[in-house]
């Protein structure tokens, strides 16, 4: 995209000094351009300008007319010839944001010692700063109800709120969730919510971390701690693949709250709810020592070296695959990639642990994921396939949300209804069946190559959509992003941790890829044949199991069971189903307490550092020590070693296979009482990561199962009635949605309360369960 | 170089200080006169009345405002003053005192308002008595009594949780939790306008 337009330079003079700043550029950021901080609260560089709490007044004179009375700086672009005078240059600036500062404070509790704000507080500090001395007020405060729980996770306090509408914009404009507005006028105006919808925001966190005084605070971190108790480290998410620079603020070996971090590249300023609040699993039933099953079926405790050796004993001479989870960094994926192809001898290696299908490994091998954020901003148009961004990578929907608001920007998406998340996004909605992704995918067309197609991990339930997108990518030169759910998927599949790939997307079937590799690793050879996937793993195919961070249920419901007739090792941080059935169990290093990286849906990785003291090790460490124990040495001491190991690896720069086109798989015959399931995981669900947040499951969607307004009448159920949804296995009662959903077909959310499909259904789509009326 | 850092002697005087390090000679001899007057303080000494107190079997009071032991108040009906709001902590420069604060849920009531101090610690080990944090308190929950006798055998003694810092329960008052006094805010118990506990608020200590 070198077509840039060259933009307008304006030079301008602030306290006596010129700069020279591009066209429209605010006169607050031209100051601090210049190091000239002009204090100020609605102000923020992300949002549309308000000029709403006053406080950045200064002095403007264009061509020598001043403006006869102070001016908003967060307001006014730059002109030329215009001399800015600030507070440190006018009186008349300063004694007008004292005022306004006196002013702001008037109405303000002053309950510094009881507010979460205080001690990073921008109302404080600016008091300071640039605030009178003492108050001239001598009234009565105006007070209110205080704290109000706007949602379960966040509380306002609105006798301390400013009205500098931050919350409110954010909500508006970055995150289209209108729900937090200005009520009232005057003395009397206040943040408030509507009387039946809460603040139930995916992103509400954001306007708890924008806000400049302590009016919204977060219940979760309510009172727990004050800025000099807390080490911040910078961090980056392990929830999902959008990659959101964090900051974790830890306070004596305790991880007290999560921020977002700052990357123009990624997140920008902002970061979603689960990122922010679902931390708190690392605590809970954590594994401490290595334990091992005794004779009588029982777990033991036991010393590193006595687990070792049995776990090496279990998995040498044995059909062994190994199943790494989709939450580990690219260092651990590697570890494992490497630990099976050189400890083990096998490429019986597969991340998914998901719905999946083998032809998604020809999708890896063969795709060429190269859209990023940046494309997302310059797109034409942007074609969302299986991919529901506001659920299964939040930041994603939010970079796509602001083109649209800014451009109306044209997004298409392949789904079964029209979601709260297209309807915000103002999407095409491209509705098919479920299962005839494949046609419908074949139909669209317009792309160019500025479009931009983003794939979700879902496509791959459907036999040959993801074939069929790679042709509608490579036919139309659209950039094509694979945007998984989970913070590993990426770095995974480039680690090699899945059975047809080596790091760095070498083919296994390729021998100089093999060669490559094996040379890079000190091998003699590497295992030729493309290895099991995760479904023949857990199936007959082997009788000894490696498992990483795994949830069986996320697989398919016989998995526990098939799993636990094999020798299992489990690496694990909690105790999980896998501990139930597991040999072997290895405790290994939750996310805070270990250094590492995860890959973006982007393919850029973002590392970190341990931000909590710990003895646990990461999973690589514990991999190398079994595989001296095994006798091969992977030589892995380190995540360190492992990063630069796989570095120097790096990519192929071999050609990539081509997909075959596959069938399309047999349509469903639906009955009148019938219909086709389809799901997907709402954002805040029962996944494991969140466990021991209920502050934040109460902000989660209501489980609810969309079905069309004919199915509704053949029922005779109305919006929020009970339906029953079964089949041979099981059944969940839920209430009910109608929405523009095919009469065939109905959606229920794969994981959440009442509403967990794999375990209660055995199916999460494409297959035919029974709705009646509950 | 090297002569910038020569000391000036005349700017800084140290002519002078080197003088009075000068080692005291006294070459006058030392007659029996001139013995007799340097016992004199020591003979006079004699028939004082001692200074010398016999601790521990004798016990002197302190100076009113000696830096003691700290003690944690509580408002006339019972409730803690403190808040939790760490300012203390945060005053502290020997990063003696360690504070979480929590929320007052209902019915679960420590202290007037939102804010409690759930957990306060003062080490002992590491206090030097300066009184900052009594100055940083905002609403007077710390301050300091008169007791200095804090030694003890082992370091965990010394570090003082809440219990042992909790002024004592007075007649009138009705130990927390409890609810706040009937129709009253935060505000009215630090205007000191809450003089004893409600009887609605619980069993009331009367002795």
């Amino acid at each position: 995209m070198s077509t840039e337009v060259t933009v307008e330079m304006i030079t301008c003079v602030i306290d006596g000094f010129e700069v020279t700043v591009p066209k429209g550029t605010l006169v607050i950021r031209a100051a601090e351009k210049l190091g000239i901080q002009i204090p100020r609260f609605c102000d923020h560089p992300l949002l549309d300008p308000a000029g709403a709490c006053r406080q950045c007044l200064v002095d403007i004179e264009i061509n020598g007319r001043a403006f006869p009375k102070p001016q908003a700086s967060c307001t006014i672009p730059v002109e030329n010839g215009m001399v800015v005078k600030t507070q440190l240059t006018s009186p008349v600036a300063d004694k007008a944001q004292k005022g306004i500062m006196e002013l702001l404070l008037i109405n303000h509790p002053l309950d510094c010692p009881v507010c979460d704000k205080g001690g990073e507080c921008p109302l404080q500090n600016q008091a300071m700063s640039n605030g009178r001395e003492t108050s001239r007020y001598e009234g009565v405060k105006r007070t209110f109800e205080k704290p109000v729980a706007i949602s379960s996770q966040v509380l306002l306090d609105r006798e301390r709120c400013v009205l500098c509408a931050r919350c409110t914009r954010f909500s508006e404009q970055i995150a289209g969730d209108p729900f937090i507005t200005l009520n009232e006028r005057g003395a009397l105006q206040q943040v408030g919510i509507y009387e039946d919808e809460p603040f139930n925001s995916y992103y509400s966190g954001n306007t708890v971390q924008i806000c400049p005084v302590g009016a919204l605070t977060g219940t979760s971190y309510r009172f727990r701690a004050r800025p000099f108790d807390l080490v911040s480290n910078d961090s980056a998410c392990e929830h999902c693949a959008s990659g959101c620079a964090m900051r974790t603020d830890v306070r004596r070996g305790k991880t007290l709250r999560r921020l977002a971090g700052e990357d123009a590249t990624a997140n920008e300023e902002w970061n979603c709810d689960k990122g922010r609040w679902a931390f708190k699993y690392e605590v809970k039933n954590r594994i401490s020592t290595p334990m091992i099953r005794n004779a009588a079926g029982q777990l033991e405790e036991a010393s590193w070296p006595e687990a070792l050796a049995a776990a090496a004993k279990g998995l040498t001479n044995a059909k062994v695959g190994v199943l790494v989870g989709g939450r580990s960094t690219v260092e651990d994926a590697y570890g494992y990639s490497k630990f099976a192809r050189v400890a083990l001898g096998t490429n019986n290696i597969d991340f998914r642990s998901r719905i999946n299908s083998a032809e998604e490994l020809e999708f890896f091998a063969a795709a060429n994921s190269t859209a990023t954020y940046k494309d997302i901003d310059n797109a034409d148009q942007v074609v969302l396939l299986a991919f529901e961004p506001e659920d299964e990578s939040p930041i994603v929907f939010l970079r796509i949300y602001k083109q649209v608001r800014k451009r109306a920007l044209k997004v298409s998406t392949l789904t079964p209804y029209t979601s709260r998340g297209s309807e915000k996004l103002n999407a095409t909605v491209i509705k098919m069946v479920p299962g005839n992704e494949v046609a419908a995918i074949s139909a669209i067309n317009g792309l160019t190559g500025k479009s931009v197609v983003l794939i979700g991990e879902r496509l791959s339930e459907t036999p040959g959509a993801l074939s069929a997108a790679l042709e509608l990518v490579n036919k139309s030169a659209a950039k094509l992003g694979y945007v998984p759910r989970r913070a590993g998927d990426t770095g995974a599949i480039a680690a090699g941790a899945v059975a047809n790939l080596l790091p760095g997307g070498r083919l296994v079937s390729d021998a100089t890829a093999r060669v490559d590799v094996a040379a890079a690793w000190g091998a003699s050879a590497l295992p030729t044949e493309t290895g099991l996937t995760t479904n023949e793993i857990i199936g007959s195919g082997t009788n000894a199991v490696l498992i990483g961070g795994v949830d069986p249920f996320d697989i398919s419901a016989e998995a526990k069971l098939s799993l636990s007739k094999k020798f299992v090792v489990s690496l694990e941080i909690r105790e999980s189903d896998i501990t139930d059935i597991a040999q072997v169990v290895l405790p290994v290093a939750a996310v805070v307490e270990k250094s590492g990286s995860f890959m973006d849906w982007q393919g850029k990785s973002r590392k970190f550092d341990s931000a909590v003291e710990s003895l646990n090790r990461s999973d690589v460490r514990i991999l190398s020590m079994l595989a001296d124990e095994i006798g091969k040495p992977i030589n892995l001491p380190t995540v360190s070693a492992a990063r630069k190991e796989f570095e120097a690896i790096g990519n192929w720069d071999g050609a990539k296979p081509s997909m075959k086109s596959t069938g399309t798989g047999a349509s469903l015959n639906v009955g009148a009482d019938e219909a086709i399931i389809s799901s997907w995981r709402n954002l805040l669900d029962k996944g494991s990561l969140q466990e021991g947040e209920d502050n934040l499951a109460g902000t989660a969607r209501a489980t609810t199962a969309v079905i069309s307004q004919s199915r509704a009448s053949a029922l005779s159920v109305k919006d929020g009635e009970l339906i029953r949804v079964s089949n041979t296995y099981g059944a969940v009662t839920l209430p009910c949605t109608i929405a523009d959903i095919d009469n065939s077909a109905i959606w229920l959310p794969r994981n959440s309360t009442n509403s967990q499909l794999i375990k209660v259904l055995g199916t999460v789509g494409n297959s035919i369960v029974k709705v009646s009326k509950a | 170089m090297a002569d910038e850092l020569m000391p000036r002697s005349n700017e800084n005087g140290l002519e002078k200080a080197n003088e009075s390090k000068a080692p005291i000679t006294n070459n006058e001899p030392a007659t029996f006169f001139k013995q007799l007057l340097g016992f004199w303080v020591t003979f006079r000494t004699m028939f004082q009345k001692v200074n010398t107190v016999q601790y521990p079997e004798v016990k002197e009071p302190t100076a009113p405002r000696f830096h003691g032991r700290h003690q944690l108040n509580r408002h006339p009906d019972g409730l803690e003053k403190c808040i939790g709001c760490e300012l203390c902590a945060w005053a502290c420069p020997a990063d003696a005192i360690y504070v979480e604060g929590a929320d007052n849920k209902p019915g679960e009531q420590f202290s007037p308002g939102e804010r409690y101090g759930k957990v306060y610690q003062i080490n002992y080990l590491r206090c030097i008595f300066c009184g900052l944090c009594i100055e940083a308190c905002p609403t007077r929950a710390l301050t300091m009594t008169n007791e200095y006798e804090l030694a003890d055998n082992t370091r965990g003694k010394l570090i003082f949780e809440k219990e042992d810092l909790l002024g004592p329960l007075r007649a009138g008052m009705v130990p927390p939790p409890h609810p706040m006094y009937p129709n009253t805010t935060d505000a009215n118990y630090y205007r000191g306008e809450v003089p004893n506990a409600h009887p609605s608020q619980g069993v009331i200590k009367n002795d």
